[in-house]
């Protein structure tokens, strides 16, 4: 077991930043480290804390090397602080300080603003892992196990590295917010996590895929618009965390793909075309894809909202800062300060819904929100390529951006997944229809029995086309700690 | 028309569209729409930097193409296109590698092809501009004999990658320059350790070489120490690899340092556990100058069938490899007869014509022309040749 209080910081933190010449930081690290170790220990499940389990560990950050994969026990990951390469001359890419050189320091009047994002995208990190704690307990086979802590680990690696830009770039009022960041508790009732889409549960497999899928994918989006940003230490963390990120798009597009594949193989072997009956379906073991849309409904919208208000002057000012960019900033060819630029947004007025011309430094929400429907709608597209491949006449739809909505124009509207506006009681009589109900968690929930044979898949799920890492089919990803 | 090219090409059913490698890519090659992520062949120069950041696995692909596919092709596509039939299997994207590999090949009397269930292999992660750096974890003499000094030599690659399998090989770089003053250019030797490393799960591997008396390379590696550190491009070859499959057969041939890939076959069998046998016949002049004698004799009869074959015995005639397989002939027969075999046959050139006289006159022997046998094996991956 490794010494985890007098942690020799230059050696067991992989880190690119001088820690070992920094120690102002390296003290307040080694302050925080013990609490987020107490952490991780006490989130999830002892038995899979001594597993060991088959992980990649960021070890550099130069892309051919970045990586290596082992056999770790979770609470020995090496958590490493990791910038992705300082690009010489590199200048605030947009706002009205657009074309001066990128600020290695924070600039005194973003102070609070540069703050207040970092912590919000520090606070999203550890919640995911909270919400998906129980999940090992449920894996549908050893691979997914090991995906899963894939992800939570990462999650635990970016937390560390917004930490280490409050520790370095923010005094005081930094550590306090890092020492937050722990007291946080996902779905907690004095100390929530700050967004509301972290603090539901993950309360089974399909859930997490479409939390990786849709809702990591906004942390993708936001790291995209923070790796642009003018403050050049946050932007060359945002960057690195992208590698991982990729990861945890994988294991959703897959997961919901392989969980799709799985429900027509068994629908064609028994005979059944109407992907509409439920029954019928779920008798055999297989989750029908109506109930799957349903959750597809669920997560996205969830995950629109994580993107704020259609119009919004704290974006703009972000932007206009320089220090929150948009998503491929550095592909954009306009003019960086979208000084007479408008943007086409939603709104709705007069009981309808209109599209709108609004300044585009105004919708800056709403431009990342496009893009990330853009994103999302590719995987769609794949999960309906597995659908047609099978022959099952069946099509997975990304709802209408008014559907479901909790924040911007259309917050508690009653709008169909289509677009339609419904009035209050036609749209309760279909909720069930659109929305996963309780009986169809109770389903899911029920088909959640693990499975830890080396090689050997849960009755509802595919296995996968490709192993990790190359691994062949029945690799033993998990080397499950027996008590 | 103009000579294939290689193209590099990213599979699109497996590819999940999070664009990684194309933030990753040096040189703006990769570009996307919203169908597919694609490699403009104009720009990309197989820097490899896309390789390891891709979640997938599905940026590894590469074909060898009349003319390159188009960007726009390729956004059209909902899965890539078979390899067409105008080039050998791609065992290197360097082409020095590439003429090396085809020369030692050549035995199987025409187009390699990997076994059907083999792994997919990486090729050309690391290249001569661009080596991956490796320490000497050890180097031990197999041999006791002065004309035959054969080392085992383990390198360790720490946090680089370097996905192997049994059968690839890699290249070592000598330090120092030729007399036109420009680098050397690297030598090719055979892996001699299974895929998951030397030591499982630890990223290192081994090689078998051989002094040679004016040997560059050679020299310069077998006089390693532990500690030093080595410049190595690869991973080489696509086609002598082993088959996955658990109940495959194996019979492998081969003397001296050709028993470096029948090494890692047999630990990979050795760790992983399955139903097929494996058979050798492995020819030196003497126990003293068989690499690996003491460990092979601790290798169980029931999971490797050794002939282990002399030619300077004192008190006996010569025999070689050849000698015995006639004198198994009933069990080789059977081996040639069972779809389930596959057959390898590694080290000096010279020894083909014996083996393939051998194989010959077995084949005959039950009625099977040898030639039309050889060939249909081969074409079904299950007869691979690397002679040198």
């Amino acid at each position: 077991m490794t010494d985890l209080i007098n942690v020799s910081y230059d050696t067991q933190i992989p880190n690119n930043v001088g820690l070992s010449s920094d120690k102002r930081v390296l003290k307040a690290l080694e302050k925080w480290h013990p609490g987020y170790i107490n952490w991780w220990n006490d989130l999830i499940p002892q038995n899979f804390q001594k597993s060991l389990v088959y992980l990649r560990t960021a070890v550099s950050v130069d892309p051919k090397g970045w990586a290596k994969f082992d056999y770790v026990k979770m609470p020995e990951y090496r958590w490493g602080v990791l910038l992705a390469p300082q690009v010489e001359d590199r200048r605030i890419p947009c706002g009205e300080h657009a074309g001066q050189p990128a600020w290695q320091e924070v600039p005194g009047e973003y102070r609070n603003l540069l703050k207040r994002l970092i912590v919000i995208q520090g606070d999203t990190e550890p919640a995911s892992v909270e919400q998906q704690r129980f999940l090992g307990l449920t894996a549908p086979s050893l691979y997914d196990m090991r995906n899963l802590f894939q992800v939570n680990v990462e999650e635990g690696r970016h937390l560390w590295a917004m930490v280490y830009l409050l520790h370095k770039y923010f005094g005081a009022d930094g550590r306090e917010e890092a020492d937050d960041l722990l007291r946080r508790q996902s779905g907690s009732e004095e100390a929530p996590r700050m967004l509301g889409a972290f603090n539901e549960e993950t309360p089974d497999w399909l859930s997490f895929f479409m939390f990786t899928y849709f809702t990591d994918r906004d942390g993708k989006m936001q790291l995209e618009a923070l790796a642009q940003s003018g403050f050049d230490p946050l932007s060359r963390t945002c960057r690195f965390m992208l590698t991982e990120e990729a990861h945890h798009m994988f294991v959703g597009e897959t997961g919901v793909g392989r969980t799709i594949e799985r429900t027509c193989e068994v629908m064609l072997a028994n005979g059944i075309d109407d992907p509409h009956d439920t029954q019928k379906i779920r008798a055999l073991g297989v989750i029908d894809l109506p109930t799957i849309q349903k959750k597809l409904n669920l997560h996205y919208t969830l995950s629109l909202d994580l993107f704020g208000q259609e119009v919004s002057t704290n974006a703009a000012n972000a932007f206009n800062a320089g220090i929150k960019g948009r998503y491929m900033e550095h592909r954009l060819t306009d003019d960086h300060q979208l000084k007479n630029d408008t943007y086409t947004v939603w709104d709705f007025e007069g009981g309808k819904l209109v599209r709108k011309e609004v300044p585009a430094l105004t919708a800056i929400n709403m431009r990342l929100r496009d893009d990330y429907t853009r994103d999302a709608a590719g995987g769609v597209g794949r999960w309906n390529k597995i659908i047609e491949k099978s022959g099952v006449q069946f099509e997975m739809k990304l709802p209408h951006e008014s559907f479901h909505r909790q924040i911007g124009v259309f917050a508690g509207k009653p709008f169909a997944p289509d677009g339609t506006l419904l009035t209050g009681a036609e749209y309760d009589a279909r909720r069930s229809d659109w929305l996963p109900t309780r009986a169809d968690g109770d389903f899911i929930q029920s088909l959640m029995k693990p499975v830890y044979e080396p090689g050997q898949y849960a009755g509802w799920i595919a296995p996968p086309k490709v192993g990790i890492d190359n691994k062949p089919g029945d690799f033993e990803y998990v080397k499950l700690y027996m008590a | 028309m103009n000579a294939p090219v290689k193209q590099h090409l990213i599979d699109p059913e497996i590819c999940i569209r999070c664009y990684t490698c194309e933030m990753t890519c040096p040189v703006e090659a990769i570009t996307h729409d919203d169908q597919n992520v694609v490699v403009d062949a104009v720009k990309c120069n197989f820097c490899m930097d896309c390789i390891p950041v891709c979640p997938t696995g599905s940026i590894d692909e590469w074909r060898v193409v009349a003319a390159p596919y188009s960007l726009d092709e390729q956004f059209g596509w909902s899965e890539l296109p078979p390899q067409a039939d105008l080039a050998p299997a791609l065992e290197a994207l360097d082409d020095a590698v590439a003429a090396l590999l085809a020369a030692a090949h050549q035995g199987a009397g025409g187009k390699s092809r990997a076994p059907a269930s083999a792994a997919k292999p990486t090729i050309n992660l690391y290249t001569l501009g661009k080596p991956a750096t490796a320490r000497v974890q050890g180097n031990y003499r197999l041999t006791d004999d002065p004309d035959h000094d054969v080392r085992h030599i383990i390198l360790d690659f720490g946090g680089q990658p370097m996905p192997v399998l049994e059968g690839q090989s890699i290249g070592i770089i000598p330090p120092g320059t030729d007399a036109q003053g420009k680098p050397h250019l690297p030598r090719l030797y055979s892996l001699s350790s299974p895929r998951d490393g030397e030591r499982p799960n630890f990223n290192n591997l081994s090689l078998t070489v051989k002094r040679e008396a004016q040997g560059l390379c050679s020299n310069y590696v077998c006089d390693l120490r532990i500690g030093d550190e080595v410049q190595v491009t690869g991973p080489f070859g696509s086609t002598f690899l082993m088959p996955d499959d658990p109940s495959a057969r194996l019979l492998m041939i081969c003397t001296g340092t050709g028993s470096a890939p029948f090494r890692a076959f047999t630990m990979r069998r050795q760790r992983g556990g399955s139903g097929g046998d494996l058979t050798m016949f492995f020819g030196a002049r003497t126990p003293e100058s068989l690499p690996y004698f003491g460990p092979l004799g601790k290798v169980p009869e029931t999971l490797l069938k050794k002939h282990l074959v002399f030619s300077r015995l004192p008190d006996a005639r010569k025999e070689y490899v050849q000698d015995r397989m006639m004198a198994e002939q009933d069990a080789v027969a059977d081996l040639l007869m069972d779809p389930r075999t596959h057959v390898y046959i590694c080290g000096l050139r010279g020894m083909e014509q014996g083996v393939e006289l051998a194989f010959r006159s077995i084949a005959e022997s039950r009625g099977l022309p040898w030639e039309t046998t050889r060939d249909a094996m081969r074409d079904e991956g299950r007869y691979h040749v690397e002679t040198y």
